[in-house]
């Protein structure tokens, strides 16, 4: 059939030619009558933009006139929007038309009406403003009796409907569910897909009917419900497990050639429903065996009948690859599938090589094997005319770089990049790059050059991560100094160089990471003196092409340079040109630099050299306003609200009604704000001492947004190749491994090598071999547990300082056998971890490389184990976090209290209590109290003790409260006798009506003597806002619910020492003393709850990071979080 | 399927359905470049482009050029056969179909694609239904002499 297409479409130009000629064939298909048609020819007649521009101008005037007129039929309407859809599809604005659009599909007859809902589905989106017009007439089509009406709204509807307005017409359309007619029960299950696609909570409780959608009579309908449950399914897979019997007998029935013929696509049955049952069992299977189990024979059966040698048999093949691969495996259908990716990488069609290279990309992780297999195609696809093919090659080497290919691999990505051109292209490879560079870079000079290149092409286009990742790396360091010096020593010369060149042009960020650099570790040159550094970062100083940004970092690092250099007289001419520079920030610097020179003390003080990673002493959390806080608190003053808070506040304000809800993100990078090297240099030179810095800063390296992807070993220098000569003799030693493997692979292949070669033959082996390498000896295990290279970000072990060939391979054997004794991955993990703990198993550790890429999820625990230096079972077993407050779960009635509040001394009570003080004396009498923190308020006891021999009468005690605490339950206030040497107790409780950081509850005692002369003493309590505060218990579930609910928030990141923000001590510190409940551990995100009494609850999200603490808080109430924050600040910082 | 363009060899669009919410400017960006990168492609080259993060499917057939625009994890070669499906019906519909039947009755084919796709979705796949309902509406409001090229079922 296509190739008559072809055929026609292929005369085509000639055709179209004699028509503008002669006005002959073709124009008899379009009559003149019609005005599109003239003016179709009119613009093809044309023969520059220009031309076509006045022309459509000219005609979009005179169809503005025409349809603003009242004279203008409906029938004239139909005909201007058809050319107004044609002026807008040239590229130019028809807006004018739209609400004449709507007009023609609320007014027009059927003809009319559907160009009329053509025109508004094509003119508008589904935000647009005028499409509320269009709802009544939706209403009243799906009303209507005619069928063509009701499938019209339909159609419109499944493809715009403004969301607020869903309620209008969602009976109507769920009614559309039973129509008699397929056509609109199929239209209905897609208008529903629609809603569900822009608000999943509006058809929540219709989801029984697509069930029933699901079971429909009619095919069409059926796979349109599919459509919902494909999305269903993605978002949440374990709530329609039941379904997948279902699935697996449609998709049976389909295969099997039970449906009716015409849905056949080239004889292949109904191949669409075929790839979207495919992709829900996909989805279905994952992680699940028993639910895999069920479709294991159906997917061999459509792996079996798909075997017409037809685009679209391929396209149910790779379907049934991934979906094969998604699931729980199965070896002999793993099998098949692998044969069949074959198939699509040695087909000589280039879309199913394509296809089969995705495929490879996609199972390579849990089968590094068919990477072998394949290596000579993917050779080939290396070096493939079409760009697309080679970039999906590049991705697929990406999956499977190790330590030993790294350089062969980083340097076909570099030749790849270099040639691009696009945007999108240049960001994402460049990125891969810097990744792998970090993770397996062989040696210094290699990492230094390759992210040279990096930073080159990469430039202001890529993420700001790699930079800042990067500069981490060089200044945190690895365990080794001397190593680091060698890195950070390489760096500057090359920077030094990369300089010198003339005329060389280099991307913004790339001169600020060099000025970051030269400014911190130019002190490690040996023949240069820091006097050159300088004049060559003047020299870039004075270039114009230079922003005022990396100016900035320019003049940091002479900043930094100074106390360096002996004679400065570059510095003065730089002070001197930039104290009346017009940019303020650049004079700001330069008044900086000048007061410091003045000052060598201090200079020496705040410029330390190499201090980058060592936080100067500075309060973040500004408790030394603590006090001023809390009196101008108490003073009503109002509380500070962060800067985002104040925003949000001022938008509440101005928008009545507030559609979208609060997201809740709990991605690492999303919350903290990603932080820039700008504040590292910065931070070190004076300009720390603002308060806005001193809030948020500390003055060291603190990257806590930046995704943690590359650990410290991320990047494993070898030992050997410290020392530049070294250097040199590696690629001798890499040669000979080459060859080794050559042979190896070779003999693998069962392939005798040929005794002559063609050097491009060779060539390519070679090629080969160093791509592969290290690929077949992993297979064994990377089968048993899949492998993940993201994994990497939860590596933290002993270093791999040396790697030799022999002994990798007894490692591999070792572990390979001991995991082939296995038989599931739990007892594999539990082994890991044994192993790990044995020291004995020396030699494990030099398979540590390989460990890392299985991706167990309890590989962060292990990290945390041994951060902690805490046996397996007592991390999270341990519950001594639970001990802090034994008294929850026991009730204790409050009368009981009573009495045991008097022998109080003696026996605690069962709640948690203060030390028993005395808040005020004298010669008679003696007032004590102490709080008991109950679950549902703070109890005051006062206790009265007479320490005179006499009988004290009338005593009085009165709480008197400020005015943001309430003291209830008052009782027994008035004694008429103290006996002599008796002890009386009075109990209150005390709520807190707002919140605040410190309260005060004072009172007044009056007694009166045996002498009848009355004694009046009055004393004060404190009371802090923790006092007031108690874990709230709720499920991860709940928090989720009431996260999105709140809507005041306050976000903070307290830097602390690494031990201190481990998570278990963080956990222990903010439960201990801030008596948050533990909602859920993720990761390295805590989930926490509070609640302040009565009712006020407050969650707390928190992650922890290299040098700190994020915090992020929710509550209903406005001031509760930014109370609390301080408090977790001051309990952290006490910590 | 996020939109689906057809242009022409010089270029020319002739037909867009935009599927995702966009505003004019960036509709028009996105169309003028990936009409720049197909054009540019030679023949024997793969069907399938890597745009942004979306995954470009064309086919030409004679002059004209179809290409959708789908997510990276779908399946492209059976959104090749959407298009061929879809160039099937119009071939149906207008009787070996050539680029002027698109161009002077563009309306039409943005129906029967409509009946094909709904909302970027496969709606349809039975090429009798979706021309059953495509006949059923053009029966009901127009006299048949105005289209020379309907066919007679």
């Amino acid at each position: 059939m296509s190739d008559i297409v072809e055929k026609t479409l292929t005369a085509l130009p000639g055709l179209f030619l004699q028509n503008q000629l002669t006005g002959g064939a073709a124009a008899a298909k379009a009559p003149f009558s019609s005005r599109l048609g003239g003016l179709v020819r009119g613009i093809t007649a044309l023969t520059s933009k220009h031309e076509e521009e006045k022309l459509i101008q000219q005609e979009l005037s005179s169809l503005k006139v025409t349809v603003a007129a009242p004279t203008t039929t409906l029938k004239m309407m139909k005909e201007c929007m058809v050319r107004l859809i044609y002026c807008e599809m040239l590229g130019y604005d028809a807006s004018f038309g739209y609400i004449h659009a709507i007009k023609l599909a609320q007014q027009g007859n059927l003809l009319e009406k559907r160009v009329g809902y053509l025109a508004v589905s094509l003119f508008l989106h589904e935000n647009h403003e005028l499409l509320l017009l269009l709802v009544n007439t939706v209403v009243k089509d799906l009303q209507s009796t005619n069928l063509i009406e009701v499938c019209m709204a339909l159609t419109v509807v499944s493809q715009i409907f403004p969301r607020e307005m869903i309620p209008a017409v969602l009976p109507l359309i769920e009614d559309k569910l039973q129509h008699s007619k397929e056509i609109i029960r199929r239209k209905a299950v897609l208008a529903l897909y629609k809603f569900h696609l822009i608000a999943p909570n509006q058809v929540q409780h219709i989801h029984i009917k697509f069930r029933k959608a699901l079971c429909d009579r009619d095919v069409g309908v059926m796979a349109a419900s599919l459509h919902i449950y494909l999305r269903m399914i993605k978002e949440n897979s374990s709530s329609y497990k039941d379904l997948t019997g279902s699935f697996v007998t449609i998709l049976k029935q389909v295969v099997g050639g039970k449906l009716p013929v015409d849905f056949n696509y080239h004889s292949v049955p109904a191949p669409w429903l075929q790839i979207q049952l495919l992709r829900i069992l996909g989805l279905l299977g994952k992680d699940d065996q028993r639910t895999s189990e069920l479709m294991y024979d159906v997917l061999d059966e459509s792996l079996r009948r798909a075997e017409l040698n037809h685009n679209v048999t391929y396209a149910i093949l790779f379907e049934c690859v991934h979906t094969i691969y998604s699931i729980y495996p199965k070896s002999e259908l793993l099998e098949k599938a692998a044969r069949c990716i074959g198939k699509f990488v040695l087909s000589p069609k280039i879309n199913l090589k394509y296809l089969g290279l995705k495929a490879l990309t996609y199972v390579i992780q849990q089968d590094p094997s068919l990477a072998l297999q394949h290596q000579m195609t993917i050779i080939e696809c290396l070096d493939h005319p079409d760009p697309i093919i080679k970039r999906e090659t590049l991705e697929l080497l990406y999956r499977i770089t190790n330590a030993q290919n790294i350089t062969v691999i980083v340097q076909k990505m570099l030749e790849y990049l270099h040639q691009s051109k696009e945007e999108y292209i240049i960001v994402n490879l460049v990125g891969k790059i810097a990744e792998l560079a970090e993770k397996y870079a062989p040696d210094n000079a290699w990492f230094i050059q390759t992210m040279n290149a990096v930073f080159s092409v990469g430039g202001d286009v890529m993420q700001p991560d790699i930079p800042n990742n990067f500069l981490r790396l060089l200044a945190e360091g690895f365990d080794d100094e001397t190593e680091d010096q060698q890195l950070r020593l390489y760096a500057v010369q090359s920077y030094l160089n990369l300089l010198d060149v003339e005329n060389a042009f280099y991307p913004q960020r790339f001169l600020q990471v060099m000025s970051w650099v030269l400014g911190e570790y130019a002190y490690l040159l040996d023949k240069e003196t820091p006097e050159e550094v300088i004049a060559k970062l003047y020299k870039l100083l004075m270039n114009s092409a230079i922003s005022s940004e990396t100016r900035a970092w320019l003049i940091a690092a002479v900043t930094k340079l100074m106390p360096q250099a002996h004679s400065s007289t570059i510095v003065e001419t730089l002070i001197q040109e930039f104290t009346v520079s017009l940019d303020t920030c650049m004079r700001q610097h330069a008044f900086e630099l000048k007061h410091l020179r003045e000052n060598v003390e201090l200079m020496k003080n705040v410029l330390p050299v190499d201090k980058s990673c060592e936080g100067m002493v500075v309060d973040a959390s500004l408790s030394f306003l603590d006090g001023f806080v809390a009196e101008e608190l108490n003073h009503g003053a109002a509380p500070y609200k962060p800067h985002h808070q104040r925003q949000e506040e001022k938008l509440a304000q101005e928008k009545v009604l507030n559609f979208e809800p609060y997201g809740l993100s709990f991605s690492s990078s999303g919350f903290t704000g990603r932080q820039s090297p700008a504040g590292i240099s910065l931070g070190s030179d004076t300009s720390g001492n603002s308060a806005e810095t001193g809030l948020k800063e500390t003055n060291s390296l603190k990257l806590e947004g930046i995704k943690k992807l590359w650990g410290k070993e991320g990047y494993l220098p070898k030992k050997e190749n410290t020392a530049t000569d070294e250097v040199e003799a590696q690629p001798i030693s890499q040669d000979s491994v080459i060859m080794e493997n050559v042979d190896q692979i070779i003999t693998k292949r069962d392939q005798p090598p040929a005794l002559t070669q063609s050097k491009e033959e060779k060539a390519k082996q070679l090629l080969a071999s160093s791509l592969f390498v290290g690929l077949g000896s992993e297979s064994t295990i990377n089968l048993l547990g899949k492998a993940d290279t993201i994994s990497h970000k939860f590596r933290r072990k002993p270093k791999v300082k040396e790697i030799k060939s022999g002994e990798i391979t007894s490692a591999h054997t070792m572990a390979s056998s001991s995991f082939n004794s296995l038989s599931n991955e739990e007892d594999y993990y539990l082994d890991t971890l044994q192993d790990r703990g044995d020291k004995e198993l020396k030699k494990l550790s030099f398979n540590s490389e390989l460990l890392d890429s299985e991706s167990f999820t309890e590989l962060h625990m292990v990290e945390k184990l041994s951060n902690c230096n805490l046996s397996a079972s007592s991390l999270f077993a341990d519950n001594n976090l639970e001990i802090f407050h034994p008294s929850q779960s026991t009730a204790v009635s409050v009368a009981n209290e009573v009495s045991l509040a008097s022998s109080l001394l003696e026996e605690p009570t069962e709640h948690m209590h203060s030390d028993l003080m005395e808040v005020c004396n004298n010669e008679t009498i003696s007032v004590s109290s102490y709080k008991i923190w109950k679950n549902d308020c703070l109890l005051m006891v006062w206790s009265v003790a007479n320490k005179s021999g006499s009988e004290l009468k009338n005593a009085m005690l009165e709480i008197t409260s400020e005015e943001n605490l309430k003291v209830t339950e008052q009782v027994e206030c008035c004694l008429p006798i103290i006996e002599a040497e008796s002890t009386k107790n009075f109990q209150c409780s005390v709520q807190m009506e707002q919140p605040f950081t410190e309260g005060i509850l004072s009172g007044i005692i009056n007694y009166q003597m045996m002498d009848s002369h009355s004694v009046q003493l009055e004393f004060s309590v404190a009371l802090s806002l923790l006092d007031f505060i108690r874990p709230l218990k709720i499920s991860t579930e709940d928090f989720g619910k009431l996260w999105l609910s709140f809507a005041n928030d306050v976000k903070q990141n307290i830097k602390m020492s690494e031990s201190q923000a481990a998570l278990p001590s963080a956990l222990k510190t903010l439960q201990q003393k801030l008596r948050l409940h533990i909602v859920d551990i993720i990761g390295n995100e805590g989930l926490l709850a509070c609640q302040l009494l009565p009712s006020i609850p407050c969650l707390l999200h928190f992650r922890v990071h290299a040098d700190g603490l994020a915090l992020w808080f929710r509550s209903s109430c406005s001031t509760l979080p930014d109370y609390l924050l301080y408090q977790c600040q001051k309990v952290m910082g006490e910590s | 399927m996020q939109f689906m363009l057809l242009f022409s060899r010089q270029g020319k669009l002739r037909l867009q359905k935009w599927y995702v919410p966009l505003s004019d400017k960036e509709k028009k960006k996105i169309t003028r470049e990936l009409v720049q990168t197909v054009l540019a492609r030679k023949p024997k080259m793969c069907s399938f482009l890597e745009w942004r993060d979306l995954k470009i499917v064309y086919k030409r057939y004679a002059s004209l050029y179809f290409c959708c625009a789908v997510e990276d994890q779908d399946n492209e070669l059976i959104t090749l056969e959407i298009i061929h499906r879809y160039v099937e019906l119009l071939d149906k519909y207008f009787g070996s179909v050539c680029e002027l039947d698109i161009i002077f009755n563009f309306e039409k084919a943005y129906f029967i694609l409509d009946e094909f796709l709904l909302g970027g979705e496969v709606q349809e796949t039975s090429k009798k239904n979706v021309l059953k309902a495509i006949e059923q509406a053009d029966l009901l409001q127009e006299p048949r002499h105005e289209y020379f090229n309907v066919p007679v079922y």
